[in-house]
């Protein structure tokens, strides 16, 4: 049974931290391709916990997830926490949401972008794609919750939980699935 | 237990959780719905784990008939995908919930009856899997080196069942037959590089005979075309990266594909797509290296439908098989392999048959269709039978992968829920749940295995791997484990 303060701890369990390493190798680098200023503030620093500590308000983005219900759940994640991290964190009620933990073993924290939030997403590894292949209701602005990190422009995104409904199934005979 | 709790969003530290157990206290016993649960497989877990978060009241038994739970995560995930047992963790907060409860070590058919089960809760949900597989039906499927996919996966992954299966790996060449995601589990844990394997839960006794084995080729060999094939393109994609091997794909097969698939459906195109790369195309320079100094190799052969094993001068051991030439008649995933008369031998000493696992009917008393291999329902309705209901692969047959269980064993729930609503289960009757099915265990001398004894052989299992440098050592005999938690 989950503790207060589990949240926390869980926070720096591997599943968690591929954002963060991607973040913190951006940072080593000469800055992010779709102009972010992190690198600028802290130039050639690697992430740690001080750096990390400095992080402040304007640090933080609001997103809403509209759920399979229709309803708006309204939470706010940190520059670089990946949207399945806000859902953790934050407790958010969607069924079934990250069953592998960010691992990229399955498909469920798939989540819908608005058209503009999408077209300015990292580029999708082929990793991603061959779990998306699997995943229900999937659609052209569709992306894993996983894989997907929290950045400035994303200020007050809508993402919508797909409905899990059945046709994905009819579209690959997985019958000697293990 | 920082390190078991799941980062998946289940909500155990809501306010809602003390709620729930506070109108417990108030409500009176009739008000809460009594549950069970038959197998705690991700099917049983995944209804269980939405009973009890989109009910306040209810309370759900899970019943196992071995010692230990998680089912197929357990005895069924390939050992080097460690990520997809991850689901472990949101199963083990769900058995730690106040209204769930486990018992292992009881067989439901054989130490207690559906009937009784019927008797003691108001609902009860069959989620107990496919224990068996399909057979070939060919002359010779039983010689020695002939062993069922899903009994050698149940060996290396410890299923108690299979722990003396002894597959004979001295031959250079093997055989499997079936082009689904098993048949490429199987084929990957006989090629892998030990370094990998070693760092696995794959058990000692089996990791110690892959060591040995002489295993350097294996053939998937499906009766229909690659456009038919039903493993997903993850699990091609990491053999086709599998360290000290290299893919034998067949140019001619792969040729003129790309026309074709322009119109399927994005799966089937994309994993179509990567069959036809690694076919057609040059490989980029470390891939190049790779296959070069690769010292074992897989392949896929096609429209070859499996005739006859055929066995060595002793007349007991496997030393080839005999496969029908196909053609295909129609096309996309409805084709069907035809016999075109034409006939093939191919040399080998292992046989893995992998076309697919099957249920068994429970208990002669509930409905079963043989045909199809599952129990008939509507959406987990046990058909003519009010009151028992059904998710996962006895439900909707042996596919999918983990999503399409959780999304199934959710509607079956969400069914539960609205009979609960509706009042079509009774709750007006009380029904004393384990209490019942407590006193029929002990008067048979059945003793249930709790989810803290389990957590007693996790620890116990942890630590030997630990000795050993992987994430458990899992114990395989099951009057071990009885004898580690006292029984």
């Amino acid at each position: 049974m989950a503790a207060p303060g589990t949240a926390s701890l869980l926070r720096a369990a591997a599943a968690s931290s591929r954002c963060r390493w991607l973040l913190a190798a951006s940072r080593g680098a000469a800055g992010r391709p779709d102009g972010e200023s992190v690198a600028a503030r802290t130039p050639g620093r690697f992430f740690g916990v001080s750096a990390r500590a400095r992080l402040s308000s304007e640090d933080k983005v609001t997103v809403h997830f509209i759920n399979r219900d229709g309803d708006k759940l309204t939470a706010e994640g940190k520059v670089g926490d990946s949207l399945l991290d806000v859902v953790v964190d934050k407790n958010l009620d969607i069924d079934g949401f990250g069953a592998c933990e960010g691992t990229l073993a399955c498909s469920t924290c798939h989540l819908i972008f608005e058209d503009h939030i999408f077209e300015k997403l990292d580029a999708i590894t082929d990793e991603e794609m061959d779990m998306l292949d699997l995943a229900y209701g999937l659609t052209e602005t569709s992306r894993l919750g996983c894989q997907i990190c929290l950045k400035k422009f994303m200020k007050n995104m809508t993402v919508r939980v797909p409905e899990a409904v059945a046709d994905a199934r009819q579209s690959i005979d997985m019958s000697k699935n293990s | 237990m920082g390190s078991s709790c799941g980062r998946v969003c289940w909500k155990w530290r809501s306010p809602l959780r003390r709620l729930a157990g506070f109108s417990r206290l108030l409500s009176t016993a009739a008000l809460a719905p009594q549950i069970c649960v038959v197998g705690s497989g991700p099917a049983g877990f995944y209804t269980t784990q939405h009973l009890l978060k989109h009910h306040r009241l209810a309370r759900v038994d899970i019943y196992e008939k071995l010692p230990v739970p998680f089912g197929l995560v357990r005895f069924g995930v390939a050992p080097d995908h460690p990520e997809v047992k991850n689901v472990i963790n949101s199963f083990t907060q769900t058995a730690h919930s106040d209204r769930c409860s486990y018992y292992g070590n009881v067989t439901i058919g054989k130490d207690v009856t559906v009937k009784e089960l019927q008797q003691a809760y108001h609902a009860v949900v069959l989620s107990y899997g496919a224990e068996d597989n399909r057979i070939l039906g060919i002359p010779g499927e039983n010689l020695s080196g002939v062993y069922s996919a899903r009994a050698f996966v149940g060996w290396y992954n410890g299923l108690p069942e299979n722990r003396d299966l002894k597959p004979d790996l001295s031959s250079e060449t093997a055989v499997v037959l079936g082009q689904g995601n098993v048949a490429l589990d199987v084929a990957r844990v006989l090629l892998s590089p030990l370094d990998i394997l070693r760092k696995t839960d794959i058990t000692e006794g089996s990791l110690a005979a892959i060591a040995c084995s002489k295993v350097k080729r294996v053939w998937l060999v499906g009766r229909r075309g690659p456009l038919q094939v039903a493993f997903t393109i993850k699990e091609l994609r990491e053999m086709i990266n599998l360290p000290g091997t290299r893919p034998l794909l067949a140019p001619a097969d792969f040729t003129g594909l790309g026309d074709v698939i322009k119109d399927v459906p994005r799966p089937r195109k994309r994993l179509t797509e990567l069959m036809v790369k690694s076919a057609l195309e040059k490989p980029g320079e470390k891939e190049a290296g790779r296959w070069a100094s690769a010292t074992k190799e897989w392949g896929l052969k096609f429209q070859r439908s499996p005739l006859e094993v055929l066995s060595a001068a002793d007349g007991k051991q496997a030393r080839g098989i005999r496969i029908a030439v196909t053609r295909l008649e129609g096309s996309g995933e409805s084709a069907r392999a035809v016999p075109t008369g034409e006939v093939e031998e191919l040399e080998c000493g292992l046989i893995l048959s992998s076309i697919g696992y099957r249920s068994l009917p429970l208990d002669s008393a509930i409905p079963f269709d043989p045909k199809l291999g599952i129990i008939p329902n509507s959406l987990g309705r046990v058909q003519g039978e009010p009151g028992l209901y059904c998710s996962g692969w006895v439900k909707r047959g042996p596919t999918g992968v983990i999503i399409t269980t959780m999304n199934d064993s959710f509607d079956t729930a969400q069914s539960v829920l609205e009979d609960l609503q509706t009042g079509v289960l009774n709750l007006s009757s009380s029904k004393e749940g384990f209490k019942s099915v407590r006193s029929i265990l002990h008067s048979r001398g059945v003793h249930p295995v709790t989810f803290s004894d389990w957590e007693k052989i996790d620890a116990a299992e942890v630590a030997r791997g630990k000795l050993a440098g992987k994430p458990r050592e899992k114990i395989v005999d099951p009057q071990e484990m009885l004898q580690l938690i006292s029984h």
